[in-house]
């Protein structure tokens, strides 16, 4: 029977599991652990036991066998315009290390409107061999269209895990994919692995806005699919010298999408703070809406761009689109200059991938500083004075 | 125009936070809320409605308490609730929510729009709306900021695209998932909250139906959790001193360092 277990006679009541739920989902009765209607089966006491009374049960699904046959890796490979996204060589450079540690091969799946050289790019990034698709139909990111002939692929050649970058087309798509497929699918990794024994991928992924980490598998379901942020992977040296095999496949003729796009509006380059490498987030700590071109001067000198906190959008000072944070953007910079945010827990579950995070803060006891790599205590709009003095000077 | 909105219950704002000693999860007592991005969905729904004239239902599987949650929707302009409440339904990944779902849809009994959030904030996974779509087989557009032009045949949007913005049109039925900043939710009226505690919501079990056992809940999800624990934090921040001048040329230096 699927459902959580409490063995009582494991059981000391120590009361951890309870403090660990989320949902109120259990409570203490005459010292014993009892399981309640609002428990939604998460997991999270299981590993909270020190006892290890807790289980969660799962009644075994008999599911197809062909999976067993399911071989290899595949990574979606994403291209705009041509031009293969970063996310793809970075997901290939992951792939590749998964391919050698399990002795299979890396494939790439393209599909583009014309011939661009990316077959060779993308073997040389890792990829043993490209499945591509050129096709007019294919130029407009259009998840119809794909999720019609990457099914098709996965039916044909049966991969045993699928990687797909977390764009906002991957993020559309592969949940396509996935239930076409009727198979698993894990948003936002943050690390892969295989497991040694099991040969299942490892998915680890942000929990409960980040402060948990959830490691997730999909045994009895293929493709396995996983979605990554780009930035999180590291891609490899490309290698010109590598070799790989190109599969040329091709659409239907009744392969047509029911969605008609009319217009294409790209973004003027200011507009994104997903893509900046250098990103200096505001807060309510700038006290003003009159500091808010300073911040906006310090970006540029730095060569960067300039996003927000929640409270300033709320406040009208800032636009929705420069909003960082879980209910706005997820930011992956390289640089991350946080001014006057005190950090709220959604806040910095968006800012979980910057490489380095420095704040600048009046209270020392800001949450902002528990994930900043560098921290300066003090009144930000002296501090920011002062810097744009100093970066004036150097350039 | 006949539209169901998804809805999920959410933890409230901090409300999931650690213990720093124990690491445990430490809860302020606040009850659920429903995700903000399906409030924006509901709020479209509902001004769809007083446009063009229709039906919005709200959609939901969650613990009985949820049924909270459908009320403050129907005060706020939905006209039914459908409640997908059963332990049989507890631990489903979004495949099998997704399915759960298709089947409070067929409840509904007919629609031309489906609306949902672009993504739960506890979540973020935002695979329910295009999956839902595919068990209903009907076409998906995701992150919807703006609804351009809207027939009873079809519509026109615009939604968020990686590095930009795309108009496009679709025939109906339709699954649309949307931003936040497509509207701003409004307060319930007076009238609206006596309807909410009266107005009509079902709370369905899973034979009640008919759902396939194998594909609900933990036991139709085909991923599971096999560990959770606590990431690790940045160790050890490095504080710069000094008065707002060496504050100052310190970051230059560090900015160009890391920036490069």
């Amino acid at each position: 029977m699927t459902g959580l277990k409490v063995d009582r006679e494991k059981c000391i009541g120590c009361g951890l599991c309870v403090k660990a739920c989320v949902s109120h989902g259990l409570s203490m009765e005459k010292k014993k652990a009892v399981v309640n209607d609002h428990c939604t089966l998460c997991g999270i006491c299981v590993d909270s036991c020190h006892v290890g009374a807790i289980s969660l049960e799962k009644e075994s699904v008999i599911s197809d066998e062909q999976w067993k046959n399911s071989k290899g890796i595949w990574v979606f490979a994403q291209q705009k315009e041509g031009e293969i996204l970063p996310v793809v060589y970075e997901l290939l450079g992951k792939g590749r290390e998964l391919a050698d540690g399990k002795g299979c091969r890396l494939t790439a799946l393209l599909g583009e409107a014309k011939e661009h050289g990316n077959t060779e790019k993308l073997i040389a990034a890792g990829a043993d061999q490209v499945i591509v698709c050129r096709d007019s139909r294919l130029a407009e990111m259009d998840t119809e269209i794909y999720v019609k002939w990457i099914c098709r692929q996965i039916q044909r050649f049966a991969p045993e895990i699928f990687l797909f970058g977390a764009t906002g087309f991957g993020r559309a798509l592969a949940p396509g994919v996935a239930v076409h497929m009727q198979t698993g699918l894990t948003a936002d990794c943050t690390a892969l692995e295989i497991d040694t024994k099991t040969g299942l991928l490892c998915q680890t992924r942000p929990a409960f806005g980040g402060n948990l980490m959830a490691t997730i598998v999909c045994p009895n379901h293929r493709p396995q699919m996983a979605t990554v942020w780009a930035g999180i992977m590291k891609a490899r040296e490309p290698d010109p010298s590598r070799t790989g095999k190109v599969i040329e496949t091709f659409l239907e003729e009744k392969d047509i999408s029911r969605i008609q796009i009319l217009k294409n509006l790209p973004a003027g380059v200011s507009d994104s703070i997903t893509q900046a490498s250098v990103l200096v987030v505001i807060g309510r700590g700038i006290g003003n809406k009159k500091n808010i071109p300073m911040m906006k001067e310090l970006s540029e000198l730095l060569g960067g761009r300039l996003g927000c906190s929640r409270p300033l959008v709320e406040a009208g000072w800032c636009e929705y689109k420069y909003q960082v944070g879980q209910t706005g953007s997820s930011v992956s910079p390289r640089l991350l200059l946080s001014i006057g945010v005190s950090g709220a827990v959604q806040h910095l579950a968006g800012i979980n991938g910057a490489e380095k995070i420095i704040a600048i803060n009046n209270d020392p006891k800001a949450p902002i500083f528990g994930i900043s790599h560098y921290v300066v205590v003090g009144d930000c709009i002296e501090v920011v004075k002062a810097l744009i003095r100093e970066l004036s000077d150097i350039s | 125009m006949k539209s169901i909105v998804c809805m999920k219950a959410v933890p409230s704002t901090n409300q999931v936070r650690l213990d720093p000693v124990t690491h445990t999860i430490c809860r302020d007592g606040r009850q659920a809320v429903v995700n903000p991005f399906d409030a924006s969905a509901l709020e479209t729904a509902v001004g769809i409605k007083e446009r063009l004239g229709g039906q919005v239902t709200v959609l939901s599987m969650g613990i009985p308490d949820t049924e909270r949650l459908l009320r403050d929707a129907l005060s706020r302009g939905a006209d039914t609730g459908i409640l997908l409440s059963d332990r049989a339904f507890a631990g489903a990944d979004t495949l099998a929510t997704s399915y759960s779902l298709s089947l409070g849809v067929k409840e509904a009994g007919g629609y031309q729009m489906i609306l949902c959030g672009k993504m739960a904030v506890d979540g973020d996974t935002a695979q329910i709306g295009p999956e839902l779509a595919g068990v209903l087989e009907i076409p998906c557009v995701t992150d919807v900021c703006e609804i351009l032009h809207l027939t009873d045949k079809e519509v026109q949007v615009k939604k968020g695209v990686d590095g930009g913005h795309q108009i496009l049109k679709v025939k109906l039925p339709v699954l649309l998932t949307v931003e936040k900043d497509i509207c701003m939710p409004r307060m319930p009226s007076i009238a609206g909250i006596r309807f909410g505690e009266t107005g009509p919501v079902a709370v369905k079990g899973a034979s009640e139906l008919a759902a396939d056992p194998m594909r609900i809940g933990l036991t139709g999800s085909p991923t599971q959790v096999i560990k959770t624990f606590t990431p690790k934090r940045q160790s050890e921040s490095i504080p710069i001193p000094g008065t707002p001048g060496e504050q100052a040329s310190q970051l230059a230096i560090l900015c160009k360092e890391v920036s490069r």
